[in-house]
């Protein structure tokens, strides 16, 4: 059986006069797949999602969104839902009156669009009659993802959603998607928070100067050949020290910009040197109390690929 | 092998329709303080001005109709006309429809917006039609406030005319809707220049002010001594035309003129406000407005539009110049001098006579005769003389006239005291105020001499 695809990209090319903000670009979002769009600022990420929403049109290429192929602006199937640039929202309605002019809007009656179970699912239910002006970034967002759910959207997009999220409203936000997910919508998200998308997304898509640098499997691009700094936490850091030192393929940083903290090591090293060292810190009876990259291999990878695509500029 | 997700529920987005968008645009225009407050202003701070000022011993008489608050109800809502078409249409136009596209961009909702709705047609449609209806909303409150209080604080009784004519309640009734209906049109045009530097001027606030610019540019205008096709030509001239309406005959020819020249504004900044949005690229974050297609779309038919009016007005009517002329002013001053006589009459208890009996006539000079015998200028000096039946003299007042540059003066009697020289007359019933000592008028610019 094949793989039903909600977004079928093909060599979208997109241009604002002389600036080419998508260059040749190719994406694939599979049903039920979450999928991570990354990328430095003016990368294309933002215009790439407006044409997913239909509010732009690409210059070249071919684009189909739940099967149909789009051509003109505007003209994205049913289905599709989101926002990009931040959600939008009436300052002077409340979150309610927010979502019940959305739902009139599209031709649903208020009473039975479902608005109370959507401010449940994104945790808005006690300030669903408050105005939207007092509202954080973070409510704003999750009444932005509101809006979105209240179309049964079969793919959604969104872009930053996690900005401004406390940890409550994460946990809101990512229950939802991965809901969402679970039965069978495609979510496309913009993010530079790489925790977010290491716990969301199967795959990633990585843009750079308007051209995809890396697309897949978030495990493939964590499983690629490089070295990661890590911190390692124990009982004894200076034996830990003298271990990392005399194990093959460990390097020890000092100036690897974390805290400075007597009881850290940090080490940069691939991932069988790592076990190795665990193990010989096992052995030698030193306790290890944390051990974790300084920064994720999803963003090692982003830095490694958006710097080389820089570099080759 | 994969396959794009293809099933029978797949189909285009459905444009929402535009009646839709209208009630959406109206709830989040309804739901903002300020349009509220102006809803709550509009209907009823006429009614407390009018009802108030019905009150106090001073009128305010150098607004037209103001000196005739005491006599009739129905000066009220068309001294709230005059108020209106300076200063509160304008502001109401511009912060109703010169927001009314600024707003989403201030918010960063228009990707939200077209995603909800998926055409950008049918959101200017249905955003215009709302700011359309917010408009004629507040206008209605304006002139039914109006009305209201002054026929609940003064009563319902006939109103002078500008020619010193009595219009029985009924007729000043009609009159004073008429007035208000000829004021929506460069309401509408205002409205339609608000749309127009709301949509290219993005959330600057240049977009929000420029209906009160146009407008107090308009008033300033029709202050100037400008050619009457040109005054005539401007989409501001309709609210000061209605007062054609209060003289008999009326004065329709500059009223259509007026009227249609500002429904043409409308119409025009309109469609180039939904062409300037239409070209919009709403997936570029860095937008702020049309920059210079805002001229060369905006400004320049507009411009082109001024002089087109201007030279078919010029080659249409018959008048040339200033409009105001010696013969024009003489008749004006004599028409209402007899009307005003004949009230003057009737309430001294003294026998009617009529206007042919009268046969009132006035001998204008301007400057004292050094200068040339037309224009507007306060240094109009008038002699009425008049006969009544069985004097063998005929009777002569003298006025000094102040006449603006859109036809309209005032007459201020000099005597003799006992005609129109006394703010007040003496009748058996006590002191009541002289309808001759002080009127307004008008000289109809259009007419040939």
């Amino acid at each position: 059986m094949g793989t039903l695809h909600a977004v079928a990209a093909r060599g979208i090319t997109k241009c604002f006069g002389d600036v080419v903000a998508l260059d040749g670009v190719d994406l694939d979002v599979t049903q039920g797949q979450i999928h991570g769009l990354v990328g430095p600022n003016g990368a294309g990420k933002t215009t790439l999602l407006g044409l997913l929403l239909g509010l732009a049109v690409a210059d070249s290429g071919r684009l189909e969104i739940l099967g149909t192929p789009v051509g003109r602006a505007f003209d994205a199937p049913e289905g599709v839902a989101g926002f990009v640039d931040g959600p939008g929202l009436y300052p002077s309605l409340t979150a309610r009156q927010n979502l019940a002019a959305l739902a009139r809007l599209r031709g649903a009656d208020a009473r039975t669009a479902g608005i109370d179970d959507v401010l449940d699912q994104v945790g808005l239910t006690a300030v669903a009659d408050d105005k939207a002006r007092g509202f954080s970034l973070g409510m704003r967002q999750r009444l932005g993802l509101a809006a979105a759910l209240l179309t049964r959207p079969r793919l959604l997009v969104l872009d930053e959603p996690s900005n401004g999220l406390d940890p409550a409203g994460k946990r809101h936000v990512h229950g939802v998607l991965a809901r969402l997910a679970a039965d069978g919508t495609a979510v496309v998200l913009s993010s530079h928070r790489m925790d977010d998308l290491e716990a969301l997304c199967s795959e990633v898509t990585i843009l750079a100067t308007g051209r995809v640098v890396f697309s897949g499997p978030l495990g493939k691009l964590a499983a690629e050949n490089r070295e990661l700094d890590y911190r390692v936490r124990t009982s004894d850091p200076q034996a830990a020290r003298r271990l990392a030192d005399g194990t093959n393929g460990i390097r020890v940083v000092d100036d690897a910009g974390v805290r400075q903290d007597d009881e850290l090591l940090v080490v940069r090293a691939l991932v069988p040197a790592l076990d190795e060292l665990v193990a010989n810190l096992v052995r030698s009876g030193v306790a290890v109390r944390e051990l974790a990259p300084v920064i994720s291999p999803l963003e090692a990878a982003f830095l490694d690929l958006t710097e080389q695509q820089e570099a080759g500029r | 092998m994969t396959a794009t997700v293809a099933d029978d529920k797949v189909v285009s987005a459905r444009r929402v329709p535009v009646s839709r968008g209208y009630r959406f645009e109206l709830v989040k225009l309804v739901s903002q303080w300020r349009i509220r407050l102006l809803v709550l202003a509009c209907w009823i701070a006429p009614a407390l001005f009018v009802a108030g000022v019905g009150q106090q011993s001073t009128l305010p008489s150098d607004t037209l109709f103001g000196r005739w608050m005491h006599a009739t109800g129905w000066a009220g809502p068309l001294v709230m006309l005059g108020f209106a078409g300076t200063y509160a249409l304008p502001l109401l136009s511009s912060v109703v429809a010169g927001d009314v596209f600024a707003a989403e961009d201030r918010l960063g909702t228009w990707r939200y917006l077209l995603v909800a709705v998926r055409s950008p047609r049918r959101i200017f449609v249905a955003k215009s039609l709302a700011s359309l209806s917010v408009i004629l909303l507040l206008v209605a409150g304006l002139a039914v406030s109006g009305a209201a209080g002054g026929l609940v604080s003064v009563g319902n009784q006939p109103l002078v005319g500008l020619d010193g004519h009595l219009l029985a309640p009924g007729d000043a009734a009609g009159r004073v809707l008429l007035a208000w209906a000829a004021a929506l049109a460069p309401t509408l045009a205002l409205a339609a220049i608000g749309l127009l530097g709301s949509v290219a001027l993005g959330r600057s606030p240049m977009g929000l002010l420029l209906p009160p610019i146009v407008a107090l540019a308009m008033s300033v205008a029709q202050m100037l001594p400008l050619p009457v096709a040109v005054r005539l030509a401007l989409p501001g001239y309709a609210f000061i035309a209605w007062n054609g309406l209060f003289t008999s005959p009326a004065q329709i020819a500059p009223l259509l003129i007026g009227v249609a020249v500002s429904l043409v504004w409308a119409v025009l900044a309109t469609v180039l406000a939904y062409l300037l949005f239409l070209r919009r690229d709403f997936t570029n974050l860095a937008y702020d407005g049309a920059g210079r297609r805002a001229i060369t779309v905006g400004l320049l038919p507009l411009a082109a539009l001024t002089a087109g009016t201007v030279a078919v007005v010029a080659v249409a009517t018959p008048s040339t110049g200033s409009g105001i002329e010696q013969d024009k002013v003489q008749r004006s001053v004599a028409t209402a001098f007899a009307h005003l006589y004949r009230m003057q009459t009737r309430q001294l208890h003294r026998p009617a006579v009529t206007e042919a009996q009268l046969r009132s006539s006035a001998a204008c000079t301007k400057s004292d005769g050094q200068a040339a015998q037309e224009g507007a200028g306060n240094d109009w000096r008038c002699v009425v003389t008049w006969d009544l039946p069985g004097v063998p003299v005929p009777g002569t007042a003298v006025y000094q006239l102040d006449i603006t540059s859109d036809g309209r003066f005032v007459a201020d009697g000099d005597g003799p005291k006992e005609v129109n020289g006394y703010f007040l007359l003496r009748t058996s019933t006590g002191d009541a105020p002289n309808p001759l000592w002080q009127f307004d008028g008008n000289v109809e610019l259009l007419t040939p001499h």
